[in-house]
């Protein structure tokens, strides 16, 4: 019989604040530029220029700390971290080490079974990203692209709390929600503006200790990060039930390839001197300062929810897809709002037929060809019975494309819903006219043709017929004699 | 130079006229000195032409075209900055350091830039990639360091005042050596924007001139916050030349019991008793204090300033500025061999010192425990200053050293800065004037203050100068 496996994963993710200028230097952080074009004296490490940290990051790091329940230091201190690389102009990276702006803090995650599992946040440092090699287009030689170098990240570590792929990509996705949430990462996976490196380690299931563990470095979606940690586990296993042992070592995932490469052992690992870096004061923050930004904070995700469960009486399951990004639930209640109520038809509506347009198309609610106020719309005249639910997908249908008001498209399409008693029953009379034999059939006992009744009249009034009509009036005329 | 600029603003010559005249030394004096590695002689006159177009508009201020000399550690946009090092000797800085701008925009004329030990490191000038820079006072003699360069320009009156940095006694120490009014203010008090990074944790700018008066005026133009460093503090800079008068009289004097022991040769130890005398009879009230861990300050500063160091210059590497070596094959060898021809022999020994002191296993035993010395050398001086009101002691142990005495004894030679570094440690402000002679060479007396204590310090030294003449003194030949 084979052992129980249990992988242990742990994260460090990036998230590349959203500052708009460098976390020491005035240079702009907006991607997309010439090479170099937003690398200033300082960025390029000229001799004799000094680092003024930006406080905008420092708040930003504040927030998510206070947003994950943490510690917040009222002293940090910013550390060199030196090793040469071209793309590292100063030869040392302005980091945190001993003492980081942010620890202990911990966010909760949704397993699969619908139960909630809390995940330790480790701490939270902010530091400098670095700029970038360019081996594209250059012959033998090697580029340098600065423009990166200097953006603030806060590097967010987690406790290795992870039993599985799943648990991770939950665990970041839930800190990707927050950090948008906050305003303080645009979490542009493409971009690189949110990755992470990945700790992973096996053990006996029901065992203590941790296994010997790699690093896989520099994950940026969250199907690479499944899959590089499925891979990395099924390579320790075969190694240890192979008689062999993992290596403590660093490697890189290829997604082309679909499996994990050593970059470097724990031997070869740089000796990266930390040391406080002498340019720099520590970072004091008083406690109204820190109070501020507490009340600063928007509505959480997790508090959100809550709410939507609370007050609009929706599933928990509901009120976690509503409010996994902060533009989703802000639709969602915009339509509530509108519509004066309503809850768990804006629900549907938001996370069905809305969602699966979206997704369709590749669209951000925010871009959504149907706003919330013309949604709201819609669901108006569901509301008031003006037309019937599967009418109105046929209507946000042509809202979509066309980029009109429901009222517009039912107007114009004709597909008010029939709900005058004299009309509907004008149509069941000619319908039980033209069937005869199964009118007698029924009356006879065959209760089922009842749903042949209604169909016909549906499709004689081309589905606008108002069903709960229909169905009432349908059960007494058949009955008259 | 107080009175230079007196002379100009009264119109009894031009500065165009002073600058000139200053360059015609510097030509013919240069030569023999080696104290300037640049000399900006166009810029000069240019600089000189507008501070008269100034003064006769009467935008004249207290340093108006008065000629001045800067350290080439100090970046000048548009003019080579050296550091005195090969690495950097292509080195084109395209802006200007916060102290250049601050005495550009006072209405200075920039003479050129002054040798120095390569990087700041080191205490006689050998370290230069540009050669030794030699004594006034007797040319087979050091000038000391690292603002060599600056010391000689000044004593052989190439240049009414110049700039210097202090990162272990790199203005007081050629300035004892020199005859001059050296001054290191307090850590913070100068921006360190735009001066090449030595160890950033104590390097400090401020000036060497011949008076108190003069280094007042200069320094009060200097200091100030600066956003661009974080270090700099923002606090009021005091008109210091308008406080030089403040009495000694009732002045609470400290005599460092640990400065006046073993190493301190005979002769300079009675310039300094002297001096103390001197001011005794100012009406200052002497007493001896002993600062227990000061004599650790020399281990100290030797693991703190290479390990900043060893950081500080890794930038050095060949990619964007600075000396590159031929051909390299792959990115070590572009690395070590740029560095390797870059850097002369003190740079690299305290780069690897500094490299060793902060790696894994060693952290803890050299750069924590320094630093921990580091504080209780903090506390000695705190305690001093609640008993007294200034410190005073030698600025070096010995007048100036022969060329090529001790550069093969760096132990030697780092024990050259032992009364100078403690000041650094503490960032404490520490000026040195001239008081004495010992076989025809100066010998400085040192006076550290309280944190801002920049005042008293330059007022105690100012009235010293009043009783005494031995900062009017010239190097013979050099008048």
């Amino acid at each position: 019989m084979s052992i129980e496996w249990e992988v242990v994963i742990g994260l460090e993710i990036h998230a590349q604040l959203a500052t708009r200028s460098k976390i020491f230097s005035g240079s702009s952080t907006a991607f997309g530029a010439e090479p170099n074009a937003q690398a200033n004296l300082v960025d390029l490490g000229y001799p004799g220029v000094l680092p003024v940290l930006n406080r905008e990051a420092v708040r930003m790091a504040v927030m998510f700390g206070l947003a994950t329940g943490a510690t917040i230091a009222r002293r940090s201190v910013f550390a060199r971290k030196n090793y040469f690389y071209p793309d590292l102009p100063k030869g040392y990276q302005i980091s945190q080490y001993e003492l980081p702006i942010v620890e202990d803090g911990s966010v909760d995650i949704v397993l699969d079974d619908g139960s909630r599992k809390t995940i330790g946040i480790t701490r939270a440092h902010l530091e400098e990203d670095a700029g970038k090699s360019l081996h594209e287009g250059l012959g033998a030689r090697s580029g340098i692209d600065l423009n990166r170098a200097g953006t603030p990240l806060l590097e967010i570590v987690s406790e290795p709390d992870m039993r599985s792929a799943r648990e991770a990509i939950a665990y970041m996705k839930k800190i990707h929600t927050l950090v948008r949430y906050l305003e303080i990462c645009d979490g542009n996976m493409q971009e690189g503006s949110f990755r992470c490196d990945a700790n992973v380690s096996v053990r006996h299931e029901g065992k203590h200790e941790f296994g010997t563990r790699c690093e896989i470095k520099n994950l940026n979606s969250f199907r690479f990060i499944e899959k590089a940690i499925n891979y990395e586990m099924a390579r320790q296993i075969d190694l240890l039930e192979g008689g062999g042992s993992v290596v403590q070592e660093t490697r890189l995932y290829d997604p082309d390839r679909n499996e994990t490469r050593s970059m470097r052992s724990k031997e070869e690992a740089n000796d990266y001197r930390y040391f406080p870096d002498p340019d720099l004061l520590p970072v004091s923050l008083d406690e109204r300062w820190i109070e501020d930004v507490k009340t600063s904070l928007p509505e959480l995700p997790d508090d959100k929810a809550a709410r939507f469960v609370r007050e609009h009486g929706l599933s928990e399951y509901d009120a976690g897809v509503l409010t996994a990004s902060r533009e989703m639930a802000a639709y969602y209640e915009d339509v509530v709002r509108r519509l004066g109520g309503e809850p768990k038809l804006a629900a549907n509506w938001v996370m069905g037929d809305l969602s699966g347009y979206l997704n369709r198309d590749g669209l951000d609610v925010d871009r959504s060809p149907v706003d919330a106020v013309r949604l709201a719309g819609l669901l108006a005249r569901i509301v008031d019975q003006t037309i019937s639910g599967k009418i109105a997908k046929e209507v946000l249908e042509a809202m979509w494309t066309g980029a009109v008001d429901a009222d517009a498209v039912i107007e114009s399409k004709g597909l008010r819903q029939i709900t005058d008693t004299s009309a509907i029953e004008a149509v069941i009379a000619e319908v039980m006219a033209a069937n005869p034999r199964q009118l007698a059939d029924y009356r006879s006992g065959k209760d089922k043709l009842f749903g042949f009744f209604v169909g016909q009249v549906m499709k004689a009034t081309g589905g606008k017929a108002n069903p709960a009509q229909v169905n009432e009036l349908l059960k007494k005329l058949l009955a008259e004699r | 130079m107080a009175e230079l600029a007196r002379g100009m603003r009264s119109r009894e010559y031009s500065s165009e006229e002073v600058t000139r005249h200053f360059l015609e030394r510097i030509e013919s004096g240069n030569g023999r000195l080696n104290a300037f590695v640049t000399v900006t002689a166009d810029r000069a006159l240019q600089d000189a032409r507008r501070a008269d177009a100034d003064i006769a508009a009467g935008r004249g201020g207290a340093l108006t075209g008065v000629p001045v000399a800067h350290k080439d550690i100090f970046c000048t946009s548009g003019i080579l900055t050296t550091c005195s090092s090969r690495m950097l000797s292509n080195f084109v800085a395209p802006y200007d350091a916060t102290v250049v701008e601050r005495l550009a925009a006072a209405g200075t004329v920039l003479l050129g830039k002054t040798n120095m030990d390569e990087f700041a490191m080191g205490s006689s000038n050998e370290t230069s990639f540009y050669g030794p820079v030699r004594n006034p006072w007797d040319e087979a003699r050091v000038p000391g360091g690292s603002s060599g360069g600056s010391a000689a320009a000044v004593a052989a009156r190439l240049a009414p005042l110049a700039t210097g940095t202090d990162t272990g006694g790199s203005i007081r120490q050629p300035a004892a050596l020199t005859g001059l009014t050296g001054m290191k203010p307090t850590y913070g008090r100068v921006s360190r924007y735009g001066m090449v990074a030595f160890a950033s944790s104590l390097d400090q700018a401020g000036v060497l001139a011949q008076t108190a008066e003069d280094a007042a005026l200069v320094l009060e133009v200097m200091s100030g916050f600066d956003p661009r460093d974080s270090t700099s503090v923002d606090a009021r800079v005091p008109a210091y030349s308008r406080e030089l008068d403040a009495p000694v009289k009732g002045l609470k004097v400290g005599i460092i019991r640990e400065f006046l022991g073993e190493g301190l040769e005979a002769r300079t130890r009675d310039a300094v008793e002297s001096a103390l005398d001197a001011y005794r009879s100012l009406g200052a009230e002497l007493v001896e204090v002993s600062l227990p861990a000061l004599p650790l300050s020399v281990p100290t500063y030797y693991v703190v300033a290479p390990a900043e160091c060893s950081s500080n210059l890794s930038r050095y590497d060949g990619v964007r500025f600075g000396h590159r070596c031929e051909d390299p094959k792959d990115l070590l060898d572009l690395y070590t061999r740029s560095r390797g021809e870059g850097f002369g022999a003190e740079v690299k020994r305290r780069i690897m010192t500094g490299t060793y002191v902060l790696s894994a296993g060693y952290y803890d035993a050299y750069y924590l425990k320094a630093q921990k010395v580091r504080s209780l050398i903090n506390a000695d001086f705190r305690q001093a200053f609640a008993q007294v009101d200034v410190l005073m002691g030698p600025t070096t142990p010995t007048p100036a050293f022969g060329i090529g005495e001790k550069v093969d004894d760096p132990v030697t030679m780092y024990l050259n800065d032992i009364y100078t570094i403690g000041a650094n440690l503490a960032g404490l402000p520490a000026v040195s004037v001239p008081c004495g002679l010992v076989d025809g060479l100066p010998v400085g007396l040192q006076i550290i203050g309280p944190h801002f204590a920049e005042s008293r310090l330059l007022a105690a030294a100012h009235a010293y100068q009043r009783e005494t003449d031995w900062h009017r003194r010239a190097p013979q030949g050099w008048a």
